[in-house]
């Protein structure tokens, strides 16, 4: 709003060195869903209870509804649309809940998918009540969350047999 | 049994990768150019005189491009019995109401614009109790009707009844009997995407309306009524479906925010958006109806039901929605689940000042099952017959037509009860609660509901167009919403499989009443089963066309074929098959895969002409050019009941169902785990088992909230749990317990491809399984939703000062 201070700050998003105007009091949700144009950063409650905002940073969940812009300067912020790879071709945890059924109505998806790609960045075997304990700040009203695990150790397999590491 | 190709195995839906990486649209992501931000001002009091409203101060915010009230802007009347007003003027009749609202450059200033909004209140007794609402004496809610007529209390002026045989005659036939009040909870149906829309006028005065609703069709209706109320008469609304964060009901009827949206795009000339945070959703959007049952049910000495005596009580709020017609689907099971003699069923729905309620997935049966399904089972135990026995005494049977006229056209309603007691193991498990402390048990309940959509207007009817370019894209026009459930998986498999091309040749058009078939709506299960039988009468049309030209164009294409296979292939002999005598019938040819072959002859891919280029030979012939487009309109072969009379087929067929459930119930805390869930559904035909497994997973998830812990809160009318922490919905830790899920195919004759419609069943015998479990632990019958632990403690408390 008009009056209010307003700082730049630098940050990489998806990748790639990028400059937002922010003031003090706005949030990470508002400049990637705003300024920068990155729809795929859902808002299911703008108070931290649903996970549909989930992004990465610094390869870390973080509710973006509850980070304020300021805080990111100089850190590394991975959205949905910074799974793919540059040719589009989707990321193994993308893949899976597309194959698994993961995927209703789709507004928790792209919060949901961070949550478990943050958890395959830590281990390719995950044990079902880790899935569940990584997706627990993660809402979803359609599934019932039986296919999103399953999306999610379908995911661990892609990533075992990409990283040779299936038996 | 017709053989399929796609159907009837796991298949992606081909709207998942789009939602996979972020693409995907909702009404949060879409903007318009010269967009402006609406805001409502809602209500201070539950009950009370509107003396004044100052907007001064909120129209000299620099930004502020308009603030509207009842007294600047036409009068709208919005529901099914008009009793409310997009902007409310002379008294609030509950906490929600809007009583102004606000157009700005930005979200900001509208909240602060809202904020400086002064209104003057006197306040008003209210009456937040339905049995003292309906008190000689108590506050009128509504001291007029919407036709002018004077109101003397808060009943509504709306008959359920139903009443076959003479309950009198059953009760006397009765050995037991059980009787009970059972009670369910106002819940929020919590789509994860909040509602919202935006509204943009033409140079010309047509709205154009991107809503998120589940009934563009009747919203198009509602809406082009608001505009006539505007002074727009003959003007046109078109409704364009994002995509949806969920529905589960919540877009069912049209809401205040859009008519205030229209009023406020039409004031300034903007295009304005108005999105519910998610406080608003939880306060502000209609929650599902909430209820209270009262049932007697009795049997004979054999266990065989006697009769069934129903009265609903419901509270409707301050105005009217859907949620005041849930007995219209309440009389469904009420009458017609079990073979029941003698039967009675009425309901009253009364005027509070609590908020007003809407459909949310299931619709009344939830709540009327609810009562049914754990009264049956007191009712099994006042008889000592096991309650799968009792159930299978009075199961119903394919072919049988209910008391209320419903035509059982199929019915796997035993299977379905064996099958669920197999996999629980119930002779096993059943009463054989463990050692004191944490106590195990199990039970279960079963359901009937609409399968073959729900006709609830004139018209039940869902249209499709199907339209081929040049390159064998098929494009599908349905008036169907995807909300999350799959309805495009649905079409596009279905389209694939009737037409016979491949699944990724069809695409499935944003809905828009513009381009769009009419469709009724995607509410009671009916998305699939209505989108794919109009598929199918598309497709046959479209097919016979093509097949038809083919007589005039295969036997070239074949020449052509040939010709280019042999130059490649030098030495190739060609069979002995007369091509062109076999193309004269239209008969002779075969669609699938995409390409066009005749039934008979040779095999070889040389002799099979892909679709696009045998389209694009009927399109580029002199004289004859042609392009290819087919619609049908299919409208279900049922009725629309007379709820007074409570009888009509309002269902083409109808959906079956049990559920069972194991349960651990600490008699120390009152908590209950859940251990295990087994659902079987008759669903007609397994269309996509990935699609469908996900909507009964779903359903089973909502279902255990609504069990156990779910309940929108009030007091005198407030709203105290709007928000997720105070609010709970299962999470994904709440549901890791193991869910068994079987199918049964009864190949029903008027599913497509004998499918049922399954959307709504898996969350609505949930509850009672859920409870009747509990019953077999611990020996206490909860009779209000949600069973939290304090109940159960009051429960065992009360049954154990009973003993002693």
């Amino acid at each position: 709003m008009s009056g209010t201070l307003r700082h730049e700050i630098r940050f990489t998003l998806n990748g790639a060195e990028v400059v937002a105007d922010v003031n003090g009091s706005e949030v990470l949700t508002d400049v990637l869903r705003g300024a920068l144009a990155q729809a795929g950063t859902r808002e299911g409650c703008g108070k931290g209870e649903c996970g549909a905002c989930t992004v990465l940073v610094d390869g870390l969940t973080e509710n973006a509804c509850l980070t304020r812009a300021l805080e990111v300067e100089g850190r590394e912020v991975t959205t949905i649309e910074g799974l793919a790879g540059p040719d589009g071709e989707l990321a193994p945890v993308q893949k899976a809940f597309v194959e698994k059924g993961g995927i209703q109505c789709g507004f928790c998806t792209p919060g949901m998918i961070l949550s478990a790609h943050a958890l395959l960045r830590r281990t390719d075997t995950p044990e079902e009540a880790e899935i569940r304990e990584a997706l627990a700040g993660n809402l979803c009203r359609c599934t019932g969350y039986v296919q999103i695990v399953r999306s999610v150790q379908r995911a661990a397999e892609i990533q075992r047999g990409e990283r040779g590491t299936d038996g | 049994m017709v053989e399929t190709r796609f159907l009837g195995k796991d298949t992606p839906r081909p709207d998942a990768a789009a939602k996979a990486t972020g693409q995907a649209l909702y009404i949060h992501d879409l903007e318009r150019p010269g967009m402006l931000h609406g805001k409502i001002k809602f209500s201070e009091h539950a009950h009370a005189r509107i003396v004044n409203i100052d907007t001064s101060r909120a129209e000299k915010l620099p930004g502020v491009r308009a603030v509207i009230t009842a007294k600047n802007t036409p009068e709208v009347r919005v529901g099914f019995l008009r009793d409310n007003l997009a902007l409310k003027s002379g008294k609030v009749r509950h906490f929600r109401d809007e009583v102004a609202a606000v157009a700005a450059i930005d979200l900001d200033v509208a909240a602060e614009a809202v904020e400086l909004i002064r209104v003057e209140y006197e306040p008003l007794q209210g009456v937040f109790d339905v049995r003292e609402a309906l008190m000689e004496g108590a506050p009128l809610v509504h001291e007029f009707n919407a036709d002018g007529s004077a109101r003397t209390g808060n009943l509504l002026d709306l008959t359920f009844r139903h009443a076959s045989g003479d309950v009198e005659v059953g009760r006397c036939d009765a050995v037991y009997i059980a009787e009970g009040e059972f009670s369910t909870p106002m819940i929020q149906q919590t789509c994860m995407g909040t509602a919202g829309c935006i509204a943009e006028f033409d140079p010309s005065g047509n709205l154009s309306i991107w809503a998120k609703t589940q009934i563009p069709f009747l919203a198009q209706r509602d809406f082009n009524q608001a505009l006539a109320a505007m002074g727009l008469e003959g003007k046109n609304a078109r409704v364009i479906v994002p995509c949806l964060g969920g529905g589960f009901g919540t877009g069912l009827d049209t809401h205040c925010y859009e008519y205030i949206c229209i009023l406020l795009a039409y004031r300034t000339g903007r295009p304005v958006k108005i999105l519910y945070d998610r406080d608003e959703e939880f306060a502000c959007l209609s929650p599902r109806q909430g209820a209270t049952v009262r049932i007697s049910q009795g049997c004979d000495a054999k266990g065989r039901l006697t009769f069934r005596d129903v009265d609903v009580l419901q509270d409707n709020g301050a105005y009217t929605s859907w949620g005041a017609t849930y007995p219209s689907v309440m009389m469904l099971p009420a009458t017609s689940l079990y073979r029941v003699p003698h039967i009675r069923f009425d309901a009253m729905i009364v005027y509070t000042n609590n908020t007003y309620c809407q459909a949310m997935r299931g619709y009344g049966n939830p709540e009327l099952t609810w009562a049914l399904e754990s009264n049956l089972d007191d009712l099994a135990a006042e008889a000592g017959i096991d309650p799968v026995e009792m159930r299978l005494i009075n199961c119903n049977e394919p072919g049988e037509t209910t008391p209320m006229g419903l035509r059982v056209s199929s019915c796997g309603l035993r299977e379905c009860l064996e099958k669920t007691a197999d996999i629980l193991q119930w002779r096993e498990r059943r009463g054989r609660s463990s050692s004191p402390g944490k106590r195990r048990g199990v039970g279960l309940a079963s359901l009937m509901h609409v399968g073959g959509s729900g006709r609830i207007y004139r018209s039940d009817a869902s249209g499709m167009i199907l339209r081929l370019d040049d390159y064998a894209n098929v494009y599908v026009y349905s008036g169907g919403v995807e909300m999350g459930q799959g309805l495009h998986s649905a079409l596009s498999l279905g389209v694939a499989e009737c037409l016979g091309v491949r699944p990724e040749q069809v695409h499935i058009n944003q809905t828009d009443t513009s381009t769009c078939p009419w469709d009724v709506g995607t509410h009671a299960s009916r998305g699939a089963f209505t989108a794919l039988n109009a598929a199918h009468m598309t497709a046959t049309k479209l097919r016979a066309r093509i097949f038809a030209l083919a007589t005039e164009v295969f036997p070239e294409e074949i020449e052509r074929n040939w010709k280019r296979f042999s130059r490649k292939n030098a030495g190739a002999t060609r069979p002995d098959f007369d091509f062109a005598a076999a193309a004269a019938d239209p008969e002779a040819f075969e669609l699938a895969d995409g390409f066009l072959f005749t039934k008979e002859g040779p095999e070889e891919p040389w002799a099979r002409v892909e679709l696009g280029r045998f389209l694009r030979a009927v399109h580029f012939r002199e004289g004859k050019s042609t392009m290819l487009t087919e619609e049908a309109f299919y409208d279900p072969p049922s009725d629309l009941p007379d709820w007074e009379k409570g009888k009509g087929n309002m269902s083409a067929t109808y959906a079956f169902g049990t559920q069972g459930v194991e349960v651990e119930v600490d008699e120390d805390t009152g908590e209950v785990k859940i251990l295990t869930m087994v659902a079987v559904h008759d669903v007609g035909k397994v269309l996509n088992p990935q699609t469908l497994e996900g909507q009964i997973y779903g359903a089973l998830a909502q279902g255990v909230g609504y069990a156990l812990y779910e309940e929108v809160l009030t007091e005198q009318g407030r709203i105290l749990n709007p928000n997720f922490t105070d609010y709970k919905i299962p999470t994904i830790q709440d549901m890791a317990f193991p869910i068994e899920l079987a199918f049964i195919e009864t190949d029903d004759p008027y599913g497509p491809f004998g499918a049922k419609g399954v959307g709504e069943p898996g969350l609505v015998p949930t509850a009672p399984a859920i409870a009747n479990a509990i019953q077999d632990a611990v020996g206490v019958r909860v009779h209000d939703l949600p069973i939290t632990p304090e109940k159960i403690l009051r429960a065992l408390k009360e049954k154990r000062e009973g003993v002693d």
